[in-house]
C-alpha cells in the first residue's frame, strides 16, 4: 500500500527525476510535471493525486499562481511548497493561500516524506467528512 | 511616438592639476563678475544721482547768481539815468548865457554836491567847437579843447550821453555825462564828471562769497571800474562776453575752465546803460558751487568707500565660495564614488535574487543525488550492476551540479570585486557574453530570451573592465525588470562606429513614459515602489560612461519597449 500519490512539480528536470527515484523507493506513487500549466493537466487527467509537491520560483507561471489555481480548481489536493531561502515570503504567502506546509529547499527527505503524510492524512479526513455529510444528506432525504 | 534625450557630459575631469587650473579660473570668473557688477552699478548709480543733483544744483545757482546780476545792473543803470536827469535839469531849466555868467557853474555844482554829495567832481560848458568855456571844478580846464576826444564827438550827436571811462587831459580814469543845448541852433554842452570812486564803490559793493567780485566793461573788453587784482581775466573771455548782446537786462551765465593750475571761473553778465556797457559778476566755480563740490566729495567718497568694501567683500565671499565649491566638489567625488559602489551592491542585490535561485537548484540536486546513493546503500544490495550505474550517475550528476555552482559564484565574485577605475583593453565579446550568461537565469524566471548580435571583430576598447560590467548589467537588469509580457524578447547589440563602438540593449517591455524619460539619469530617480530601487543604476552609468567620453542616449516608446545605446570611444577621452 503506498502512502500517497504526489505530484512533483519543478522546472529542473534533474532534480524532478532524482526525487523522484527517492520517493518511488519510500513507498509513495510519483508523477511529476515541469511547469505550473503541466501540473494543472495532470491534476486534471488524474483526480487521484493526494499532494502536490510545488516549486515556488518557475519561470512564467510560478508556484503562487499554480497554487491558486489549484486552490480553485481541485480543492482536495492538498499542497506543499517547496522554497529557496531567497523565496520565503512567497512560501508565507502560499501558506496564507491555503498550501498545507512549506519546506526549505533542499530538504530533508524524511521531513518530505512526514509532511506528506500529514497532508495525506488531512485529505483523508476532509474526503470522510465529504462522505459523511453526503450520507446524512442521503439518510435524511429517505427518513423525511 | 519615439522621445530621445540626449545628455553632454559634465564628467569628473582628471588630472589635478587640471582641476585646481579649474577651479581657480572659476574662483577669478566669480570675482571679477562680481566686483565688475557691483562696481558698474555702484558707479552707475552715484554718477546719475550725481549728475541729476549737478544739473540741477547748477541751474538754481545760476538762476540765482543771473536775477543777483541782473539786479544789480538795474541799480546801476538807474544810477547812471539819475546822473544825466541831474544835467538835464540843469539844461532844461538854463540857457547857454545864464551858464556862462561868472560863478554860475560853481554855484550849481555846490547845489549838485549838497543834494548829492559825494557824485559830481566838476561841471563845465563847452562851445559847438569842442572848446571848454566855463568850469566849475578842482582843476584848470578852462579853455580846454576837447573837439578831437571821441566822447565829444558823440555826445554832441545826442540829447544826453554818459561816455566811457577814459584818462583824459587829467589822466586820472574817469567818465562823464553831457546834455545838449541848443544856441543860435548850434549844439554846446553842459559836461560833468561822476566821482569815479563813488561810482566803483557801487560796483565793487556787489560781491558773494570768497571770490565773487563784479567789474563793468564795455563793448571793446576795456573796463570801466576798478577790478580785484587777485582775480585774472583772459582777454579772450572778456571779449567774448562783450560781443554778447542780450536785450534789456537779461543776464547770461558762462562757466570757463581755466587752463592748467588755473582756477575755474562762472562769469554771469548783464547788459547796462542801454548795451553800452556789461556788468560783470565773477566768481570762482569752486566758491560759487561750494555745495556742489561738497556733494561731488562725497560722491567720490562713498564710491571709493564702496568699491573698497565691494572688493574687500568680493574677494573674501568669492574665496569663501570658491572653498565651498571645492569642498562640494570633493565631497561630489566622494559621493560618486560611494554611488557606485552603491549602485553595485544594489546590482548585485538584484543578482543575488537569481542567483540564490541557481545555486540552491544544483545543490538540491546534489543533495538528493548524494541521498539517494546513501538510500541505494541502505536499502539494496548496492553491488548489483543496475544499482552500481544507478550510483555513478548520481556521482555524474553531483559533479556536474558542482561544477554548474562553481561557475555561478565565479561569476559573482567576478563582479563583486571592488570597482577598479584602471583601463585595460576590454574584449567586449567576453565581457558582454559573460554578464549576459549572469541574467539568463533572472531572465528565464521573467520568461524572457535575451540574444546576442555581436559584430564580427569588434575592436578592443580601452576602459575598466569592472565599470564597463557594471554599465551593462545594470542596463540589462533595467530591462529585465521592464519586461512583462508574454514572450519577453532582449537583445544586446555591439558594433563598431567610426572609433567608438557602439552597445545596445534592447527590450520589449513596459516602456519609458515620455514625462519621465529626461528625468531617468537623476541620481536616486526610481519608479520602482519603496526598497525595490535605489534609482543609482543609471545615474551610475551615466557618470561611468561620460567619464570614459562615450554618452548615453535613450529611445523608448510606451508598450512597445526601450532601447539604451551606449558608445563606448576605443582610446578614452585625453582629459
Amino acid at each position: 500500500m503506498k502512502i500517497a500519490k504526489v505530484l512533483l512539480v519543478d522546472d529542473e528536470t534533474s532534480f524532478l527525476s532524482i526525487m523522484e527515484k527517492r520517493l518511488a523507493s519510500r513507498e509513495l506513487d510519483v508523477t511529476t510535471a515541469e511547469s505550473g500549466p503541466e501540473a494543472l493537466d495532470a491534476l486534471t487527467n488524474d483526480d487521484e493525486i493526494d499532494v502536490v509537491i510545488l516549486d515556488v520560483k518557475m519561470p512564467g507561471m510560478d508556484g503562487l499562481q499554480t497554487l491558486k489555481e489549484i486552490r480553485t480548481n481541485h480543492p482536495l489536493a492538498e499542497v506543499v511548497m517547496l522554497t529557496g531561502h531567497g523565496t520565503i515570503e512567497s512560501a508565507i504567502e502560499g501558506m496564507k493561500q491555503g498550501a498545507f506546509d512549506y519546506l526549505l529547499k533542499p530538504c530533508d527527505i524524511d521531513q518530505l516524506i512526514a509532511v506528506v503524510r500529514g497532508a495525506k492524512e488531512k485529505k483523508e479526513r476532509h474526503e470522510e467528512k465529504i462522505i459523511q455529510a453526503q450520507m446524512k444528506e442521503i439518510t435524511t432525504r429517505y427518513s423525511g | 511616438m519615439t522621445e530621445t534625450t540626449r545628455r553632454t557630459a559634465t564628467g569628473r575631469e582628471q588630472g589635478d592639476a587640471k582641476r585646481e587650473d579649474r577651479k581657480i579660473n572659476l574662483g577669478q570668473r566669480m570675482m571679477f563678475m562680481s566686483i565688475f557688477v557691483s562696481l558698474g552699478a555702484l558707479f552707475i548709480g552715484t554718477w546719475v544721482l550725481y549728475y541729476f543733483y549737478h544739473t540741477s544744483y547748477t541751474e538754481k545757482t545760476a538762476d540765482y547768481l543771473k536775477a543777483f546780476v541782473e539786479r544789480h545792473a538795474r541799480d546801476i543803470d538807474t544810477y547812471l539815468t539819475a546822473r544825466v536827469r541831474n544835467i538835464k535839469m540843469e539844461t532844461a531849466i538854463y540857457s547857454v548865457d545864464q551858464f556862462r555868467e561868472s560863478g554860475a557853474l560853481r554855484t550849481k555844482l555846490d547845489k549838485l554836491q549838497s543834494v548829492y554829495p559825494g557824485v559830481f567832481d566838476d561841471l563845465g560848458l563847452i562851445d559847438p567847437g569842442g572848446t571848454q568855456v566855463a568850469y566849475a571844478g578842482p582843476y584848470k580846464l578852462v579853455e580846454a579843447n576837447y573837439a578831437t576826444a571821441d566822447w565829444f564827438r558823440q555826445a554832441v550827436e545826442r540829447e544826453n550821453f554818459v561816455s566811457d571811462v577814459f584818462l583824459g587831459i587829467r589822466r586820472i580814469p574817469h567818465f562823464i555825462v553831457t546834455s545838449r543845448i541848443s544856441a543860435d541852433g548850434k549844439p554846446w554842452l553842459l559836461r560833468a564828471t561822476v566821482n569815479f570812486t563813488a561810482f566803483n564803490q557801487l560796483v565793487k559793493a556787489i560781491h558773494v562769497g570768497e571770490t565773487g567780485a563784479a567789474f563793468i566793461i564795455n563793448r571793446k573788453g576795456e573796463f570801466q571800474t576798478e577790478r580785484r587784482s587777485d582775480i585774472a581775466v583772459e582777454p579772450a573771455v572778456l571779449s567774448l562776453l562783450a560781443k554778447d548782446r542780450q536785450p534789456g537786462f537779461n543776464a547770461r551765465y558762462v562757466e570757463h575752465e581755466g587752463g592748467d593750475g588755473e582756477d575755474d571761473y562762472v562769469f554771469v553778465s548783464a547788459p547796462l546803460k542801454g548795451g553800452d556797457w556789461i556788468l560783470v559778476f565773477q566768481q570762482s566755480k569752486n566758491d560759487a558751487l561750494v555745495n556742489l563740490y561738497n556733494a561731488r566729495f562725497i560722491a567720490i567718497a562713498i564710491s571709493l568707500l564702496g568699491t573698497l568694501g565691494i572688493v574687500f567683500t568680493v574677494v573674501v565671499l568669492s574665496n569663501r565660495m570658491q572653498r565651498t565649491i571645492v569642498q562640494a566638489e570633493e565631497t561630489q567625488e566622494v559621493m560618486e564614488k560611494q554611488m557606485v559602489e552603491t549602485g553595485k551592491l544594489a546590482a548585485i542585490g538584484e543578482l543575488a535574487a537569481g542567483i540564490a535561485h541557481e545555486i540552491n537548484n544544483p545543490v538540491a540536486i546534489m543533495v538528493e543525488s548524494a541521498g539517494w546513493c546513501q538510500d541505494l546503500m541502505k536499502f539494496r544490495d548496492f553491488t548489483e550492476e543496475k544499482n552500481v550505474k544507478e550510483i555513478e550517475e548520481s556521482l555524474t550528476e553531483i559533479v556536474l551540479q558542482g561544477r554548474r555552482c562553481k561557475d555561478i559564484t565565479h561569476k559573482l565574485l567576478s563582479f563583486a570585486r571592488r570597482t577598479d577605475p584602471r583601463t585595460s583593453p576590454v574584449d567586449l565579446y567576453d565581457l558582454l557574453t559573460e554578464i549576459i550568461s549572469l541574467s539568463v537565469q533572472k531572465a528565464r524566471l521573467g520568461n524572457i530570451r535575451i540574444d546576442k548580435e555581436f559584430d564580427e571583430g569588434l575592436p578592443k576598447v580601452t576602459a575598466s573592465p569592472t565599470e564597463l560590467q557594471q554599465v551593462v548589467l545594470n542596463l540589462l537588469n533595467n530591462a529585465i525588470d521592464a519586461t512583462h509580457v508574454d514572450h519577453g524578447h532582449i537583445v544586446v547589440r555591439a558594433h563598431a562606429e567610426a572609433d567608438s563602438v557602439v552597445i545596445d540593449v534592447q527590450d520589449n517591455g513596459d516602456g519609458i513614459p515620455p514625462a519621465n524619460l529626461a528625468r531617468i539619469f537623476e541620481p536616486f530617480y526610481t519608479t520602482k515602489p519603496v526598497g525595490k530601487g535605489t534609482g543609482l543604476g543609471l545615474a551610475i552609468c551615466f557618470g561611468v560612461v561620460n567619464k570614459m567620453g562615450g554618452e548615453i542616449t535613450v529611445e523608448s516608446e510606451l508598450n512597445v519597449g526601450t532601447t539604451f545605446h551606449v558608445r563606448i570611444p576605443v582610446t578614452p577621452k585625453e582629459d
